[in-house]
């Protein structure tokens, strides 16, 4: 495939908590406009390669990288690059819904408003409420504060600020882990409808929700030896889930792993 | 099944939950006498506070209103003092008061719209025609229940002479009375809170009747302020430093937190010495105001200069910046009242703010610089107390010039800053680690993903600091600083060392003022020899907790508004 239709190209991609190696050897392309999601068991090192997209990983002292991860044939950890604009570009939605203790609102125009937006901010709230499915329930309320809505509304709160500030590609991590089945599926839904202007990378530990929702799956595992997490398999979700090139893979997929 | 056997069964094991639950209620119950052990503690302070701050006093006055009354030619039986007509209280104000205390009632406030009563009519004229005129030129005259209080305070003289603790004013007051008054005909005897609003309202003086603590809570007060203005700014960016710059990995910024944890628990009298010999000593130049006023500073030797003419009818000439002083006029000689030796040394204190000590005016001495001038307490014929030199040749009208003199050179000193501001920022050192220590909690309980939110939208550290990270401490950063100000108020120790002063009649009125402070206060009352200025103590040590309660009110009600939103 042409490079143009890749989002993102992790080389040789090596990341260290201190002196230990999290996550060793990762060669990973993302494709644009597609869903990837990262599976493994817990310790594997899926959310650690996530956060390694947006630089989230600069935010803890003891963390630092080798190799490279390429946006747009440019490396992102170059000294030249500054994480903020790169935050700005590779959005983020994180395991808790985590809105701000402000209006609603305001959850979603602070984005825009640090990011120097300029434009008429009701129009950009409105939309963004709209992409992300919620403008319905929350359109009487925009003053409310964010903290009053529910879990799932909450997450979908996440993503509509995210949206906001127009970012190219999303990060979601574990988004729906403290959802209930039913907020789940809707951001399942959701995802699919970003999909068509986002690309989207979203680490998962539920293998039903990688096959039903993702174009591409990656399998991380743990190495054993040094409890590094490496990249077992990559492959189109269908590939993957039908018919595993790899042992380990197929085992975890089937539950007979560990 | 082999592992329930190891278990207790039947009996047993309720034996085994009855033995736990007890062991709990023992605990429980130990708890419960430390509780009680605590509020013990506190039921016996306040108790003993409020038994002082209350209770029958016993008081005589220099003259008996009665005698006044028939003075007048009323008849005392029908008639009482608070009855007379305001010419009478004026006559008898001229009667037994000094021309010198008169003329400066006068000039606060005329006696009447058309005539002079203790002025002269040209002297009157300068004072009104200087360029800030006395206030009684601009007042109008004194109405009849002004000058009756005058009465009461001036000539009346009520005194304590004897005061009973609360409890015993209550379980045996009658017998108290009875027995008393056997001993003491003259004497009256009233149940008297010391905590009143005039109590609140009055400055520092001698006498305890007449002491207030306006002038300590506005030393507290300014105190508090200088403090708060440098340790919550300079203690809330340290914490912030601390928590969201400063690498945790850095040997040097671990050795900094340590230290500062250190410091919280270092005595403060230690603090004392560090402000004494860093803002008082070094920094003394700035601290006393010199470098910011000190033109003012011959502004007030005239204002001084002025008073002692009107007041004293003393006048001192300044030639080439000296004080060469000559004493001229009506009260040339050495003639003054108590109460005007008083105010004569306060107001050599307040143009002396920077650098002078009068150790004390009593009966019997008026030590000052080195300068021991003997006096003695006369009464005269009209019952009034008058300080005269014992030995003519001691005080001399040059002795007194001297006198003069060395209280203007003083004021030009400019050799240390025991002020408001030296205090406040020693104060400031102080609790700055408790502010620094609470504000980087504070911080550190903002969770972490609220700074990813923010970071993740392509916030900058700054902007996430600013408006996701502050606010949500600020509940609690708030809570700590308030705690702060409240160990700041109840200081002394320190405030000793850097020189806070034990005698202040007026209100301190800037960062460069001398001053005193509530605690000071209740110290130097209590070490008294007079047992009235105990139960003034009580009375301002109630003041005191009224003032930190008020406080602690203020950090709830901040950390729940912000807690709230």
């Amino acid at each position: 495939m042409m490079q143009g239709n890749y989002a993102l190209q992790a080389k040789d991609l090596n990341i260290y908590y201190g002196s230990f190696r999290a996550v060793k050897d990762i060669e990973l392309n993302i494709h644009t406009n597609k869903i990837t999601s990262f599976i493994g068991p817990s310790g594997c090192g899926k959310s650690t390669l996530l956060r390694a997209f947006n630089r989230m990983n600069d935010l803890i002292e003891i963390s630092h990288m080798k190799g490279s991860i390429e946006y747009k044939g440019k490396n992102l950890y170059d000294s030249d690059v500054d994480p903020v604009e790169v935050r700005r570009r590779i959005g983020m939605v994180f395991q808790k819904p985590n809105p701000f203790p402000k209006s609603i609102y305001d959850n979603i125009a602070w984005g825009a408003k640090i990011n120097g937006f300029r434009g008429n901010m009701d129009e950009l709230v409105e939309e963004s409420l709209r992409s992300a499915a919620l403008w319905d329930e929350v359109k009487d309320k925009l003053d409310q504060s964010g903290l009053s809505l529910s879990g799932g509304q909450q997450q979908r709160l996440c993503i509509a600020r995210t949206i906001a500030v127009k970012p190219e590609i999303i990060l979601m991590d574990e988004p729906c882990s403290a959802l209930d089945p039913i907020a789940t599926l809707k951001i399942e839904e959701l995802m699919r409808q970003l999909q068509e202007e986002y690309t989207i990378v979203i680490v998962t530990h539920n293998m039903q929700q990688a096959a039903r929702a993702s174009d591409y799956t990656a399998f991380l595992n743990m190495d054993s030896s040094d409890r590094a997490g490496y990249m077992v398999e990559f492959n189109e979700t269908n590939e993957m889930f039908t018919s595993p090139q790899n042992q380990e893979t197929e085992d975890y997929i089937t539950g007979r792993f560990g | 099944m082999a592992d329930q056997l190891n278990y207790p069964e039947g009996e047993a094991l309720s034996d085994q939950i009855a033995r736990r639950h007890t062991r709990g209620k023992i605990w429980r119950s130990s708890f419960l006498v430390a509780l009680i052990i605590a509020i013990l503690v506190l039921v016996s302070l306040v108790y003993n506070v409020v038994n002082q701050a209350f209770g029958l006093v016993a008081v005589e006055n220099a003259i008996d209103p009665a005698v006044l009354v028939s003075q007048t030619g009323a008849d005392p039986a029908t008639v009482s003092l608070d009855e007379l007509t305001k010419d009478d209280y004026v006559e008898m104000l001229q009667a037994n008061i000094s021309t010198g205390l008169g003329r400066r009632l006068e000039r606060d406030q005329r006696f009447y719209e058309d005539r002079l009563v203790f002025d002269n009519q040209a002297a009157w004229d300068a004072a009104c025609a200087a360029a800030e005129p006395a206030a009684g030129c601009l007042l109008p005259a004194r109405d009849t229940d002004n000058v009756y209080q005058l009465v009461i305070e001036r000539v009346v003289e009520q005194r304590v002479i004897e005061t009973w603790f609360l409890r015993d004013s209550l379980l045996r007051g009658d017998e108290i009375r009875a027995e008393f008054l056997a001993e003491n005909p003259n004497a009256e005897i009233e149940f008297r809170s010391w905590l009143t609003a005039d109590f609140l309202t009055r400055p520092q003086s001698s006498r305890p009747e007449l002491a207030g603590v306006r002038t300590a809570i506005f030393g507290s007060l300014w105190v508090v302020l200088v403090t708060l203005l440098f340790s919550f700014p300079v203690g809330v960016g340290a914490a912030i430093y601390l928590e969201e710059y400063a690498s945790k990995q850095n040997i040097v910024n671990r050795i900094i937190q340590t230290n500062i944890n250190n410091l919280a628990g270092v005595p403060s009298i230690i603090y004392g010495m560090l402000g004494l010999a860093i803002f008082v000593r070094v920094l003394g130049a700035v601290s006393s105001g010199y470098l910011f006023d000190y033109a003012s500073i011959e502004n007030r030797q005239n204002s001084l200069i002025n008073s002692m003419e009107s007041n004293f009818g003393i006048t001192i000439i300044i030639e080439d910046g000296d004080v060469t002083s000559a004493i001229e006029g009506p009260n040339a000689a050495f003639d003054l009242s108590v109460t005007e030796a008083q105010l004569l040394v306060d107001e050599f204190t307040t143009l002396s703010w920077r650098n002078f000590d009068i150790d004390e005016v009593d009966a019997s001495v008026i030590v000052a610089r080195g300068l021991r001038i003997p006096v003695s307490v006369e009464t005269d014929d009209n019952g009034t107390e008058r300080l005269v030199p014992k030995d003519d040749s001691v005080m001399t009208a040059a002795n007194f010039s001297l006198l003069s003199r060395e209280m203007a050179n003083a004021a030009k000193a400019i050799d240390n800053g025991r002020t408001v501001i030296s205090a406040g920022l020693t104060l400031g050192l102080l609790i700055l680690p408790i502010i620094i220590i609470n504000a980087q909690e504070a911080v550190r309980a903002v969770p972490l993903s609220m700074r990813q939110a923010s970071m993740g939208l392509g916030a900058t550290q700054w902007q996430t600091i600013w408006n996701h990270v502050l606010p949500q401490a600020l509940p609690g950063i708030l809570t700590g600083t308030i705690l702060a100000m409240s160990r700041a108020i109840g200081e002394t120790a320190p405030l000793v060392v850097v020189g806070a002063s034990t005698f202040i009649a007026f209100d301190p009125n800037g960062p460069f003022s001398k001053f005193t402070v509530m605690p000071i206060q209740i110290y130097q009352w209590t070490s008294r020899p007079q047992a009235e200025f105990r139960n003034i103590a009580a009375a301002a040590i109630i003041v005191l907790l009224i003032l930190l309660l008020s406080l602690n009110a203020t950090a709830v009600l901040l950390r729940n508004r912000y807690a709230n939103k």
